[in-house]
């Protein structure tokens, strides 16, 4: 009796036990499950989908600012270009070569690893404020480099590239913008899941070496200018990742999709997820989203109700946002979490 | 040949503002080591400012004091409140609070004074004079200006004893603190002195261009290449680099509409000015960082 008893209890604890060590895997099956369930059933409109999209696509283009800035120090004004190179890359291929859209999203990443590296390689001799200042001047002269003349043929200048989603393949019975958000949130799970990796790995221990001390991770071996350009490219890649995926979502690239705003929105996204925290880009990714989708809404609502004499704008709420969460929160939602958490654990 | 001298004189009057612009980044960068990235909003904030001021009727030459008392305080009053906690924060943060404050001044300047363009009178009296065919009285006045700031700045920082104690604490803080100067509210003058060259550099340009939250974007890139040529470490320099670089973009446009129409062949035009911008930022940090006239910070470790 006592036997039957423990070896049932073991196997419990072993399907337990194995529920819990892959319970993110578990959760990335059972959620889409349910949120398509959901959406079949008439609960989450297309509509709501595609804003799930978009939040996830900003979780990965935050992941890549988090990933250089974060965890290999080198900070970024400008991780809107990355973004952009993704989204026109995928965008000509589909217009130019009508490529269906999986097949762009290795050669966005690869451009945009190039890219990234190269910009990388100036980069290595810039440190801090500089380096700050050079991306910034990038993320300005973005949507004037979209409309260069020689490369008007393939961008349409100004004009942008219309960009058709393409149906759920095999006649599966899922809208676009569910088949899509599929789409995304696997992407997004292989690309979280590289980064935990990386960080894992001797790699990772390397940069965050370089972040802390470059001059004594350098005294160590580490080949500091090699591994800060390849972050560079590495960054450049998850960035313009998401910007491929945005283009193909949203069906639509410009060349003013892709201002100022957007770098400060990622860097935003970064900043309060939690800088130096891979939960922290997802974090940063809603927040940019509900930001972009909901702020003008809010801020209109403030104002009414409190009768200001002037109109409140959704950047008012990022500077707001930035300044409060330097104070009270340098490292983010995130970083404050684990650091409540810990004090909870502690008491 | 006369197209040639137009478009260099252009450059000079675009210069003098990114040269004020220049100014204003370097007396932060001096006494401060961060570079601001609000540097153009708060310009912009202040343009509007007088805008505001001349639509309740004031002179021109009433108002742009007025406003430079204004940015003053509020350049001292965002040192005091907004940066002093963040003294020993890490780069970042500081990078961050600057953005933050960007995005503030370009909301507020949107939200209280709308998107619309606005276009402000010049303050200078549209005569002709010997040299005119070449540059406009506007372009000549904010030449005239830039150079007055210059010198009146220089003999600020010589001449006057409170010039030199905030020197002192840019150069050497803790000696200067042994002196009894206090460098914390020598920090603040200094961003109150950068905001008010500021309001100048908006206040100049935005007869030039016209008003609205985004005039200062371009501006204030041009302004951050002015500063790197010179060396973002010498007042002196910022201002020679300002000069440089509106020159340097006018020419280059020059050179990109002689070739297209020599050749055919369109390489560069006005369509790529802040990509110019981009390509002077970058060659000069990645060859020169230290500028024409700065002086290279040596690091002990």
């Amino acid at each position: 009796m006592a036997t039957t008893a423990s070896t049932s209890s073991t196997v419990a604890d072993t399907a337990t036990g194995f529920a819990w060590r892959y319970r993110y895997w578990l959760l990335l099956v059972v959620l889409p499950v349910l949120l398509i369930a959901a959406g079949k059933a008439g609960y989450i409109s297309n509509f709501q989908f595609l804003q799930l999209s978009l939040m996830i696509v900003y979780s990965i283009a935050v992941l890549g600012l988090i990933l250089l800035t974060g965890f290999n120090g080198q900070i970024s004004l400008g991780h809107g270009a990355f973004f952009a190179v993704g989204a026109y890359t995928a965008a000509i291929m589909i217009d130019q070569a009508g490529w269906p859209f999986w097949a762009t999203l290795p050669v966005a990443a690869l451009v945009c690893f190039i890219v990234g590296y190269l910009f990388g390689l100036p980069a290595l001799r810039l440190e801090g404020h500089y380096l700050a200042l050079a991306t910034f001047a990038l993320a300005v002269a973005v949507p004037q480099i979209l409309k260069y003349k020689h490369i008007e043929p393939l961008t349409r200048g100004v004009m942008g590239i219309n960009v058709f989603k393409s149906d759920p393949p095999f006649g599966l019975p899922l809208s676009t913008d569910q088949w899509m958000f599929l789409v995304v949130l696997a992407l997004a799970a292989l690309m979280f899941w590289i980064a935990r990796n990386l960080l894992d790995s001797r790699t990772g221990r390397a940069l965050v070496a370089i972040r802390d001390h470059s001059m004594a991770a350098s005294t160590m071996g580490i080949n500091v200018s090699h591994y800060k350009a390849v972050m560079f490219g590495i960054s450049a890649l998850y960035t313009g990742l998401a910007g491929a995926m945005h283009g193909i979502i949203f069906e639509f690239v410009s060349p003013d999709s892709f201002r100022f705003e957007l770098s400060i929105a990622i860097l935003v996204g970064a900043v309060v997820g939690g800088i130096a925290s891979l939960p922290g880009a997802i974090i940063g990714g809603v927040f940019v989203q509900v930001i972009e989708k909901y702020a003008d809404a809010l801020t209109r609502k403030i104002s009414a109700a409190v009768h200001l004499p002037l109109e409140l704008e959704p950047w008012l709420i990022y500077g707001i946002a930035l300044i409060i969460l330097m104070y009270t929160m340098p490292m983010g939602i995130a970083g404050g979490m684990a650091a409540l958490w810990r004090r909870l654990k502690r008491s | 040949m006369e197209q040639l001298i137009q478009q260099v004189a252009a450059g000079l009057a675009n210069g003098a503002i990114y040269a004020l612009l220049a100014l204003a980044l370097v007396m932060i960068f001096v006494s401060t080591d961060h570079i601001n990235f609000a540097q153009g909003e708060m310009a912009m904030f202040s343009a509007y400012l007088t805008w505001q001021f001349l639509q309740w009727g004031l002179n021109f030459w009433i108002a742009l004091p007025v406003v430079m008392v204004l940015s003053f305080v509020i350049g001292v009053g965002i040192e005091r409140i907004i940066l002093r906690p963040l003294h020993s924060a890490p780069l970042l943060s500081v990078v961050v609070v600057f953005i933050g404050l960007l995005t503030i001044f370009h909301a507020l300047a949107g939200g209280i004074w709308t998107h619309t363009i606005k276009a402000v009178p010049s303050p200078f009296p549209q005569v002709s004079f010997p040299g005119s065919s070449y540059i406009g009285p506007h372009q000549l006045g904010m030449i005239a200006v830039t150079i007055v700031m210059l010198f009146a700045l220089f003999a600020f920082f010589r001449l006057t004893p409170l010039g030199l104690a905030m020197r002192a604490a840019a150069q050497n803080p803790a000696s200067a603190r042994l002196a009894g100067i206090s460098v914390d509210w020598m920090l603040a003058l200094g961003w109150g002195l950068a905001a008010a060259v500021g309001a100048v550099a908006g206040s100049m340009v935005a007869p030039a261009v016209y008003l609205e939250p985004n005039m200062m974007a371009s501006i204030l890139l041009y302004g951050f290449a002015g500063a790197l040529v010179g060396g973002i470490s010498s007042p002196g320099g910022a201002v020679a680099g300002g000069f440089i670089v509106g020159v340097l973009e006018n020419l280059i446009a020059f050179l990109g509409n002689a070739l297209e129409r020599a050749t055919g062949f369109y390489l560069v035009g006005n369509g790529e000015k802040l990509t110019v911008a981009l390509i002077i930022v970058i060659t000069v940090l990645t060859l020169k960082p230290s500028g024409l006239f700065g002086h290279v910070t040596v690091k002990r470790v």
